[in-house]
């Protein structure tokens, strides 16, 4: 068997007293589309940070690739090719839709800290931005300032500007939070579309986007992951159906 | 902006630089080259490098607060160190250093982007009020410093030097202020481009994503704190750039150059000008180094006139002089821009009547508390008048008072029209 895209190990988070993350051991393969699911409080924001590099493990480590990346920057984790988007829309505000794709692209296109580029000249680079801009949908909405999209379209720049520097890791947090039904779909449709082949970690509240989406879900309670394994499984699972007091999978039908 | 041409024909014959990028910089290089012959006093040379220098300080002080988002309460540290490092060069070359005088600036830039690298390395770890105080503090040590190592700084007196003794340039000895006006041009024109070309380069544009959004750079594969790091080096290299001017203007640095007095001053004219702009500083350099030389010409207390203007520009246009321009562009898009003409000519009549009385006032009381004893004698706007007399302060405090009667009047119709212009459509409902 192949090395993991991302395995955890005895990965523990404490804040003070509270103990976040209680020893999670996960494997996540390349090219599998993982879920995260849990109820509120039950850690899954702290495990996205964890492995992105926001917050450094209290103990346990993460590896990307086989590679340990425990208390790594996060600068230096989306080098190693893991790029990931904010549950809260996290976007360059002030800048047009262009330039944030654009901004997306500057490190992995090999132009990193240079002063001796100009940016709008560099044609490969706005030739890539642009293909981006048609992948999200956006291309109407190139030189629009980004603060000025709606809503659901700051959601599909997010994706872009995550997915631009075209990394092998993908992990989106709570892609679909705040949208409406259609709006969903739509972003349910990108998400398929722009991951094609990659890795993807997807922590999101909508049953129905994960049931539809992944390929295995993790379900997360109390900072443990009580249960690891296929949609129809993790449905039949009593464990989860007492943690979600079967209600919401139900629901999600 | 249109698609680049992409077809093999085209693609060559594309030209590097679009002319109407280059326009405005041919008119700023021809303005310069005239300006001498239009203004050509003493004094006016002196105000005009005095405005070069201070052009290419708010623009090196922007490159922090505008363009990365830092805001430095010491960055006379940098202009004043390549400038005092520039001071020690031109006393060695009049012991011999072959150095051509048109040189210096290039090592004042690099004295400053030394040091730049040297505070920059701790002081740029973190953005916002830890980089503020650290900056702060610095500006106390190394002024503290410039009074404890004599030997570098000269004390209180500061170091002096002569520009003439390098090698002459093309007959040029760089004693008349005409020849120095053109060496500063010259070099202004080099650092302001440089500075204009540095925004829109990767590292540029990264600067804006880490001001805007740090947590988002950090994730697309940028070291927040490398981007900031060279922002800063940047900035100091210009910063010693614009120190070698001085050197070279004023052939004397002293303890002034280095304190926090000129930090917050740079400050100033960035903010009046705008930050948000690359323009904003030029336009707050000139508009403060001419406030600050012609109203100090007029009236003692022309910082407490400056402070007040730097006030209401915080307060009522964060913006900036370049952001008020800025807002105009709309209305002129719109073809609305004449809708405005008369409503700003009925409100510049109380206005200006607001401004010139409240100024007497503060002038008149100012009168009656410092001037010489029984000197009760006054001139004002060419009125002589008794400033200890009842009857002026009052006058001026009922104009004052019926002009901002006017203003607030007016301002509602200004405010429609406002709206009106920057709206399409024909009638403002």
């Amino acid at each position: 068997m192949s090395v993991p895209a991302i395995e955890l190990r005895g990965l523990e988070k404490s804040f003070g007293l509270a103990k976040i993350i209680q020893g999670v051991d996960l494997k996540i393969d390349k090219g599998e589309r993982h879920a995260i699911i849990g109820p509120n409080g039950a850690g899954k924001s702290t495990l996205f940070n964890l492995i992105t590099g926001k917050y450094a493990p209290t103990a346990g480590s993460v590896h990307l690739h086989g590679q340990d990346v425990s208390g790594k920057k996060p600068f230096e984790i989306n080098r190693m090719g893991l790029s990931r988007s904010f549950q809260i829309t996290n976007i360059f505000h002030n800048m047009t839709v262009f330039e944030n794709v654009r901004c997306g692209l500057l490190w992995s296109m090999g132009y990193k800290y240079s002063f001796w580029h100009m940016v709008n000249g560099q044609r490969h680079l706005t030739e890539k931005a642009d293909e981006i801009l048609e992948q999200i949908n956006l291309t109407s909405r190139r030189n629009v300032v980004a603060g000025a999209l709606a809503y659901a379209e700051q959601r599909a720049l997010e994706i872009g500007i995550t997915i631009a520097g075209g990394a092998d890791i993908i992990m989106l947090d709570e892609p679909c939070a705040g949208m409406s039904h259609s709006e969903t779909d739509l972003i349910v449709d990108l998400i398929r579309k722009v991951t094609e082949g990659k890795t993807l970690v997807v922590v999101e509240h909508d049953m129905g986007v994960i049931f539809d989406l992944a390929d295995r879900i993790s379900v997360l309670v109390y900072g443990e992951i009580i249960e690891s394994d296929t949609p129809e499984n993790v449905r039949a699972s009593k464990a989860v159906q007492e943690a979600y007091l079967g209600t919401t999978l139900e629901d999600a039908g | 902006m249109s698609t680049p041409a992409t077809t093999p024909l085209t693609a060559g014959t594309r030209r590097l630089i679009p002319l109407n990028h280059a326009l405005p910089w041919i008119i700023a290089a021809v303005c310069l080259f005239i300006l001498p012959y239009v203004f050509d006093s003493r004094s006016a040379l002196t105000i005009m490098n005095q405005m070069a220098i201070t052009i290419v300080f708010a623009l090196s002080y922007n490159m922090l607060l505008g363009q990365g988002g830092m805001l430095s309460f010491g960055h006379a540290v940098y202009m004043g160190l390549g400038g005092f490092f520039c001071m020690h060069l031109l006393n060695w070359v009049e012991a011999g250093l072959w150095l051509p005088l048109p040189l210096l600036p290039v090592f004042g830039g690099l004295f400053g982007l030394f040091f730049a690298f040297l505070i920059g390395s701790f002081s740029t770890r973190r953005a916002g009020t830890v980089f503020a105080m650290i900056s702060l503090g610095v500006g106390e040590l190394v002024a503290a410093c410039s009074v404890i190592i004599v030997i570098f700084f000269g004390g209180e007196e500061g170091i002096s030097g002569d520009r003439t003794m390098g090698p002459e340039v093309l007959g040029w000895d760089f004693g008349p202020q005409e020849q120095v006006y053109y060496l500063t041009a010259l070099w202004l024109l080099i650092a302001a481009l440089g500075m204009f070309l540095y925004s829109r380069t990767p590292i540029g544009r990264v600067a804006n994503a880490v001001r805007d959004n740090e947590e988002r750079a950090e994730f697309l594969g940028y070291s927040q704190r490398h981007v900031r790091w060279m922002s800063f080096m940047a900035s100091g290299f210009f910063a010693g750039i614009a120190g070698a001017l001085f050197a070279i203007n004023f052939e004397i640095l002293t303890e002034e150059n280095l304190n926090l007095t000129t930090s917050g001053s740079i400050l100033l004219v960035t903010f009046l000008g705008g930050v948000g702009f690359f323009v904003g500083p030029i336009i707050g350099a000139i508009v403060f180094t001419l406030l600050q030389t012609v109203l100090s010409l007029y009236t003692e207390i022309w910082a407490l006139y400056l402070g007040i203007l730097f006030v209401a520009t915080v307060m009522f246009f964060p913006g900036g002089l370049a952001g008020l321009l800025a807002m105009h562009v709309l209305p002129w898009k719109l073809g609305k821009i004449g809708h405005l003409v008369v409503p700003y000519a009925k409100m510049l009549i109380p206005a200006l009547a607001f401004v010139l009385s409240a100024a007497a006032v503060l002038e008149i009381l100012f009168h009656k508390r410092h001037a010489g004893l029984g000197d009760h004698e006054m001139n004002l706007y060419g009125i002589t008048f008794d400033s200890h007399g009842a009857m002026p302060l009052i006058t001026v405090l009922a104009i004052a008072a019926v002009s901002l009667f006017a203003i607030v009047k007016l301002a509602p119709g200004l405010k429609a029209a406002w709206d009106d212009a920057t709206h399409m459509g024909g009638h403002h409902g």
